[in-house]
């Protein structure tokens, strides 16, 4: 293939998958937009929205990448119902993972943003949002991407170019309204 | 496939990254905070902010993608007459040139129909094609630096690429849209 068949391939396949994306993203943006109340009710969570989110991307986007390169070295099938204890293995540390890597960028915020001289709410609040924003996004992500390179490999696309933009669009868009409701959550039962 | 498929030497493989990669966001977080009262004084530039450093990390995921397969697949080398190479990055400018000045448009539409905005289309769209296209341009840099580097260092670039791509576009998207902001608003 020349650099023009190259370009023009890559192109045309990843074009309406970086357009659901960008919509994705835009949405994104009106609700932390609209967030106003929540930032300001729990300060530091401005701070930590792009680690949070990131999290999600990075984790899930790994998950995403793998399953996928192990379908087309032929190392896993396309199942659902789980043939053997690959699947399980990889999707269960992408849970814990993320669960843990949010726990720590919690606690880091908490830690630093005194002494830069930025105001921080109290360990516990902002510890529960993460955890709970966390444990939400990560179930419904799993599910998601699974499906998504699945179904996609099923029907014959290149589930590379579905993983990346598909998994960071759902990561913003599940990121931001799961977080969102961790936050609600914590405020409610008395937190911030 | 380098890595073995169990929980835990799957979650040692990937912990580290991780953890490195969340300083790495906090710090972008950090230029978040120091700006919060002027995103909240312009709340379209807050809408800019996730599909701006979104598009850009998604732009050097897709190729970072590319070039693990290719990499697992023994069809890519490092050369710059490498044909592999040289179109996914002409591919992904192309993209960048196509997708920023509609982002521009769209936040700009959406900002104004829920929260308002105070700030001219050709000023929003002129924001989000500058910074849009810087980033891609890094991230095209970024992405072929880091599959090599995992690649040298006989790591899966599954496992590195991907991720270390993503936070640095985030962290850039982060200062490049506030540098292109201090000179267009």
């Amino acid at each position: 293939m020349t650099i023009r068949d190259v370009a023009v391939r890559a192109y045309r396949e990843a074009l309406p998958t970086l357009s659901a994306s960008a919509v994705g993203g835009l949405f994104a943006g009106v609700v932390l937009g609209g967030m106003k109340a929540e930032l300001r009710a729990v300060p530091g969570l401005l701070v930590l929205v792009p680690a949070l989110l990131a999290t999600r991307g990075n984790v899930f986007g790994s998950l995403g990448a793998r399953l996928a390169s192990a379908l087309h070295q032929g190392m896993i099938e396309p199942s659902f119902v789980p043939l053997d204890d690959r699947v399980p293995a990889v999707i269960l540390a992408s849970l814990a993972d993320g669960i843990l890597v949010s726990l720590f960028a919690a606690t880091v915020a908490y830690a630093i943003l005194p002494v830069l001289g930025f105001d921080v709410a109290p360990l516990a609040t902002l510890v529960s949002i993460a955890f709970l924003a966390a444990v939400f996004s990560g179930l419904a992500l799993t599910v998601a991407v699974v499906a998504v390179v699945f179904v996609g490999y099923r029907r014959g696309y290149n589930p590379d170019a579905l993983v990346g933009p598909l998994v960071t669009t759902i990561g913003d868009v599940f990121g931001i309204a799961f977080l969102l409701l961790a936050v609600r959550i914590v405020l409610a039962l008395g937190g911030g | 496939m380098l890595t073995e498929w169990r929980v835990r030497s799957i979650m040692r493989a990937m912990l580290p990254v991780l953890v490195a990669l969340t300083l790495v966001e906090l710090g972008s977080g950090l230029v978040l905070g120091s700006f919060q009262a002027k995103l909240l004084t312009y709340p379209t530039l807050l809408a800019l902010v996730p599909v701006t450093i979104g598009t850009a990390g998604n732009l050097g995921s897709i190729l970072a993608a590319r070039l693990s397969t290719a990499f697992h697949l023994g069809t890519l080398s490092f050369a710059l007459e490498d044909d592999m190479l040289v179109g996914n990055v002409v591919a992904t400018l192309a993209h960048a040139l196509t997708l920023f000045p509609l982002v521009g448009v769209g936040a700009w539409l959406l900002t104004g129909l829920t929260v308002g905005t105070t700030l001219h289309v050709t000023t929003v769209v002129l924001v989000a094609l500058t910074s849009g296209v810087a980033l891609a341009a890094f991230a095209a840099v970024i992405t072929i630096v880091v599959t090599y580097v995992a690649y040298r260092f006989r790591l899966d670039p599954d496992d590195v690429a991907i991720p270390v791509v993503t936070n640095l576009c985030d962290v850039l998207g982060v200062v490049v849209l506030f540098v292109v902001v201090q000179f267009l608003v």
